[in-house]
Order: structure tokens, then sequence, then C-alpha cells
């Protein structure tokens, strides 16, 4: 563990290789990569299992020294730290063996495998940042890496406006933590984690300041998280390669608004107004995108609804107290939602299109992506046995528990649409018949199957390791040596789990009625309330209230400055530039190299003294 | 002979030196501009002599440095009119109008 500040240095060596060599390595810049990450992930894991039996550690250093003032630099692994070490690590690994073989034949490969050496570097320091000062250096780098990556087709129009959105509204949440994140400081006189929350503890810093610093944290949490109202940009990112939706926008990066969340967690808890805030968005963010989700039909537009769903089901578990299960469905949702998306990677590779319309009858033709989507699709929808059954049981009776009745109700209704919208996602896909368009579908090669095989098998077996049946290993070692974490285990009425079990069979048999079997109109609901149907598809017409509003009022307020630019400040300039020039011209004019005229000229120029003598009296 | 008051021999002085001026300031042939140099140079003789025999303190000096200036005049007059035939042969011209090298 004395060497985990190596883990997120491989990443980076690979992308300083990758700028420096890229061109001369061409296709085999993938290996640096690879090679890279995967030495990222045997470190994890070895650190992993180093903590599991070891207390945390914690190293530092003095990197700047402002009068009195001591900034440190180092890294922590606690038991948070080290998990998501192993998932960052793990997910990037399997997204930059998958990307070999999806974005062969591109010419950009050393750009795109240098970007996500930085993507990677910048998120595995993030996890093990020991202080809030690092953290923001990461979550920042970490923002650029996903422009950049979003970006990545930067000759298309819609990847560069999408690269754009997600850049500046991460932004507006930023400037929330960047601002928490001052106050906390101003308040407890420390960057340090530790010091913060012995700070809160001990009652050093007012109730009031408590809940407003959170809130503001948990705003820079809503950016990096999608949750709304700051969720629009993640969608619109889905212009990025595939592979990069898989590794930044559904396992890692949007992650990092709950990992914060989670490692900030004693400060939300010492205030029941912000944990309630927290409570509320998620669960609010879970079934508004959920119904956003039902009627998309590109098939990485569902996938990123449902995320941002998924991450309102974790935002609501940490506003709930359930500690445990926010970080145990952080992990599971990791593992199923890159699954999903480099299935849907596979697909796209398959048959060119996004658009789920335009697919059907895949299964018998992808035998591999088929199943392995299936795989997901379960694990998503909370079917038993599946990992995300356990994690979203966990969710829902943290919700109960804590006494959120409303938003328990909420979130289970979340889940039936979770299930019914994933499902609906598989028939449209995989079943039915065979388009005529789609002849030349092959399954992807193996460099592509076999991190989806890794996935698909953690999808599955990742939730036995914090279960109501065979004990809560994941929920105890979490909160291990931490009180004011709660629970490893929380308690709850058993009709829970039979609840969200039927919930989510209900979803998959609607789904298969309407989609598969076809014994319900597809157009059952949107025939009869046409206006919901318009109002869900355009996603809520949040897009077009913030053009409305907010961009209107930026690009209003910007005109008037350039007028002021135009003809103010210009004004000035040119004016000054005018009289200098007119000055000069008058002098070179006189300077003919007429004697007589320098003469003249002198001799006026005396007299004129001469009178202004006269008339002073001599004395000037 | 102490008739003549110190006002007159001023004022020649001053009338002199301001033909001087004119003619030096407007006429096109250069040695028109010298004579009327020379001219200047006189006028301001006229002041030195008058004020070393009429002056406050009256004084030899005056005279010396007339003396002086004149002196000076001819060896300036020498050198001017010997610099004026080199530019003519080069220039084949007098007109002090076209003698402007010095502007660049």
């Amino acid at each position: 563990m004395e060497n985990a500040w190596l883990i997120p240095l491989f990443p980076l060596v690979s992308f300083l290789l990758l700028l420096l060599f890229g061109k001369k390595l061409k296709e085999a810049s993938a290996f640096v990569g690879i090679l890279a990450t995967l030495a990222s992930l045997v470190y994890s894991i070895l650190v992993l299992l180093e903590r599991l039996s070891e207390p945390t550690y914690k190293a530092e250093t003095v990197w700047l020294t402002i009068g009195d003032l001591q900034l440190t630099a180092g890294f922590e692994v606690n038991q948070l730290n080290a998990l998501m070490l192993v998932i960052v690590s793990l997910v990037s690994f399997l997204v930059h063996t998958y990307s070999k073989g999806y974005m062969h034949g591109d010419e950009r490969i050393p750009v795109f495998y240098a970007y996500l050496g930085l993507f990677t570097f910048a998120m595995l320091g993030l996890v093990i940042s020991p202080n809030l000062l690092q953290t923001y250096i990461f979550w920042e780098l970490v923002g650029v890496g996903s422009f950049l990556l979003i970006g990545f087709y930067f000759y298309k129009e819609s990847a560069k406006a999408a690269a754009k959105k997600a850049f500046i509204m991460t932004r507006i949440g930023d400037v929330g933590l960047l601002i928490g994140m001052i106050l906390l400081f101003w308040q407890t006189g420390s960057f340090e984690y530790d010091e913060i929350f012995a700070a809160v503890e001990e009652g050093a810093v007012s109730g009031t300041m408590i809940t407003l610093t959170a809130i503001l944290i948990f705003i820079g949490a809503v950016g990096k998280s999608g949750q709304f109202p700051l969720h629009t940009w993640l969608p619109d990112a889905m212009e990025g390669p595939t592979p990069v939706s898989a590794l930044i926008h559904a396992a890692t990066m949007v992650a990092a608004g709950v990992y914060l969340v989670a490692s900030m967690f004693p400060l939300f808890n010492a205030s029941e107004t912000a944990m309630l805030t927290v409570a509320i968005i998620g669960a609010f963010t879970a079934i508004f995108a959920a119904t956003i989700g039902l009627v998309q039909t590109d098939i990485k537009r569902v996938l990123a609804f449902s995320t941002v769903s998924q991450l309102g089901y974790m935002m609501l578990a940490l506003g709930s107290a359930g500690y445990v299960a926010g970080v145990f469905h952080l992990m599971t949702h990791a593992f199923f939602k890159a699954l999903l998306f480099l299935a849907a990677g596979s697909v796209i590779h398959a048959v060119h299109t996004q658009d789920i319309e335009k697919m059907g009858g895949l299964w018998k033709k992808l035998t591999f992506t088929g199943p392995l989507f299936l795989i997901g699709t379960l694990a998503i929808s909370g079917v038993p046995l599946f990992s995300g059954f356990f994690s979203k049981d966990e969710i829902l009776i943290a919700a109960w528990a804590h006494g959120n009745y409303g938003l328990f109700w909420l979130a289970v209704i979340a889940a039936f649409f979770t299930a019914f919208y994933m499902f609906r996602l598989f028939f449209m896909v995989f079943s039915g018949e065979a388009r005529s368009e789609m002849k030349n579908v092959h399954e992807s090669p193996s460099v592509m199957t076999l991190p989806m095989v890794v996935l698909a098998v953690l999808a599955v077996v990742a939730g036995y390791v914090n279960t109501p049946w065979f004990g809560s290993f994941l929920g105890d070692w979490l909160v291990e040596g931490n009180e004011a974490l709660g629970h490893g285990h929380i308690a709850g009425p058993g009709w829970i789990m039979i609840v969200a079990t039927a919930v989510s069979l209900l979803g998959i048999l609607l789904a298969w009625m309407m989609y598969s079997k076809k014994s319900i109109s597809r157009d059952w609901l949107s025939s009869r309330a046409p206006i919901v149907y318009g109002i869900v598809k355009n996603k809520y017409y949040i897009d077009e209230i913030y053009n409305q509003t907010v961009v209107f009022g930026a690009k209003a307020i910007s005109l008037f400055l350039r007028f002021i630019e135009i003809f103010l400040v210009e004004g000035i300039v040119k004016l000054t530039t005018a009289a200098v020039q007119a000055l000069g011209k008058t002098g070179a004019k006189i300077h003919s190299g007429q004697v007589q005229t320098y003469g003249t000229i002198a001799f006026v120029g005396l007299a004129v003294l001469m009178v202004i003598f006269a008339l002073t009296g001599g004395y000037l | 002979m102490s008739s003549v008051p110190v006002s007159a021999f001023l004022a020649l002085a001053l009338i002199l030196f301001c033909i001087g001026l004119y003619g030096a300031l407007t006429k096109r042939n250069t040695v028109i501009v010298l004579i009327s140099i020379e001219l200047m140079l006189n006028a301001v003789n006229i002041n030195l002599v008058t004020f070393s025999k009429y002056g406050v303190n009256p004084s030899i000096t005056g005279q010396v440095f007339a003396l002086f200036a004149i002196a000076v005049a001819a060896a300036e007059a020498a050198v001017g009119l010997a610099i004026l035939i080199a530019l003519y042969r080069n220039r084949r011209t007098v007109n002090i109008d076209e003698m402007n090298q010095l502007k660049n």
C-alpha cells in the first residue's frame, strides 16, 4: 500500500509515451495503453487485498507553504478508495482492450489511447486523494479527459457541441464544489478530509454552515453525476466513441459525483437538510430519467438516461444514510452498465446504426453479444440472483429504514420503468424479424467479446459480496472502524425484496407483451395521451428551456458587452492611435529639408518666446 | 558729436538686422542669402560698438569683439562661398530650394 501512488502513474506514462511516439507506433499504441492499465489493475488488486487485512494507509508531504499555511499532497488508501481503485482500473483495462477491436482502422488510435490514458490517470488520482484540494485538481482533470474524448470525432458538429456542453455543464457544478471547498477551509482551516470530519464532529462548524457547504459540494456532484437539473450533458455525451461512453459516462467519471458524496459522507450525515436534499434530488432524477428512457429510440441514449436514473438511485441511497447501499450499487452498476455499453458498442459495430427502430432479430446473428447484453439487462432490471438485484434492494431498504416513504415508492416505480425500458431495448434490438438491410451482420472479434465476458461474470457474481442471505461482507468491511458511516447492513422488512422482484418482473412482462409478443399495441399509450408522449419524448423540453432562458440570457449579456467593446473600448483605443498618427504626420510635413523654412520656424518660435517673456515680465 | 542719440544707432542696427533676416529667409539665390547673413552680422557689430561707447559700463571689450566678429565673418564667407562653388559644380544650381538633401 505504501506504493499505491504508482497506480495512477502507469496510465500517465502511457499518455506521455503516446504523445511522444504515437505517430510512429500507430495501431501498436493500443498495447502501450493496455499494458499500462493492466499494470494499474494488478497493482490495484494487490492494494485491495492488502487493505482487507490492514488498516488505512495515508502518506502526505508538504506541497506548498504560504505564510503559516501548509498545503499537503499525498494519497490515502481507505476502504472506499481501495474499492474504487479496483473498479476504475478494471473497467479501464477492459475498455482499453475492447477499444483495440472497436477502434480498429481508425487513423487516430494513438490519440484515442493517449486521451484514455490521461483520463484513467485523472480518475485513479481522484480516488486516492486525501484532501479536497487534490480531489478538486483531479476532478477538473477528469473533466478535461471527458471533454477530449466526447469531442474525439471533432469533425462532427454535434460531437463538438456535445463536448462543449459537457464541459460547461459540469463546470457549473464545479463552481459549487469550489465555493463549498473554500467555505469549509475558511471554517475548519484545512482541506484534509480527516480534519474536516473531526471539526464537524466536535461542533466547531455551525449547523447552517454544514448544511450550506454540504449542499454546495453536492452541486459539484450533481454536475459530474448528471443529476437533475444538470443532467442534460450526459445523453449528449454519447457522441463520443462507445467504449468511452462505457468508461467515462457509465462506470467511472459520472460515478465520481457519487464517490465525492460518499467520501464526504460524515459531513452530509451531520446535516438533516443536506441529506434530504441529496435524497430528493436522487429519487427525482431516478424517476425523471427513467420516464425519458421509456421512449428514446437511440440505443446509447436509452443507456445514457438509464445511467442518469441509476446515479439518482445511488444519490437516494446516500441521502437516506445508506452509505453501503450507495457504494455497493456504484460498484455493481459500474460492472453491468459498462457491460451494457460495450455490448451496445458491439451491436453498433455490427449494424452501423444506433437507431433501435432499424434493428431487430439480431439474437441469432450476434451469438455472443446477445446473451451478454441479456445478462446486463437482467442485472440492471433487478432480477433476482443478479448483482443489480442485491444492490437495488439495499437502496430500497435504506430509503424505507430512513423513513423516506414517498421517495421509496418513487424508487419502486423507477425500478419498474427501468425493467420495462431495458427490456424494451432488448426486445427491439434482438427479437423479432431480421431487417432486410441488416445483411452483413457479423459478430465482433474476440478482443471485444472477452472484456464483455469478464464484465458479464462480474455483473452476475458481484452482488454476492453483500447479500442479506450470505452476509454483508462488503458492507461490514466498508464501515469498519468508522462509525460515522452507519451500519454495514440495514435491516428492513422482508416484503421490500418481494415488491422489488415483483415490479421488475412486471416491467419485463409488459415489455415482452408490447415488443416481443405484440399482444399489446406499442402505441397504446402514445395514441391515448399524445401530449404526455410528446413531452417525454422531448425530454421534458429541458434543453429547450435552458436555451430560452440561460443560454439566451448569456447571449444577451455577451451582445451587450460586445457593443461596449466595439464602441467604447475600441473607440478610445482608435482615438489614441489617430491622435498620435496625426501628430506624426504633421511633424513629417514640417521636416521638409528647406533650410529657410527651418529658419522661419526658429525665428517665429523665438518671437513667440519673447512675446511671452514680455507679457509675463520675465517671471515665468 | 554726441548729438546723435543711442537709439539712432540701435534703430539702424535693428533695421539692418531685419533686412538681413528677411533676405536670408526669403531669397532663393544662395549667394544673396549669404550676403544677407553678412548684413545680420554687421548689425550685431553695430550693436557691440554702440554699447562699448555709450553703454552703461563703456569698455573697449565690445570693439575688440566686433573686430573678432569681422574676422570670423570673413573666414565664414570664404568657407561658405567655397562650399557654394562646390555645390554649384555638383548640382549646376545655386537655388536654395533645391538644396534639401539633409531631409533624408
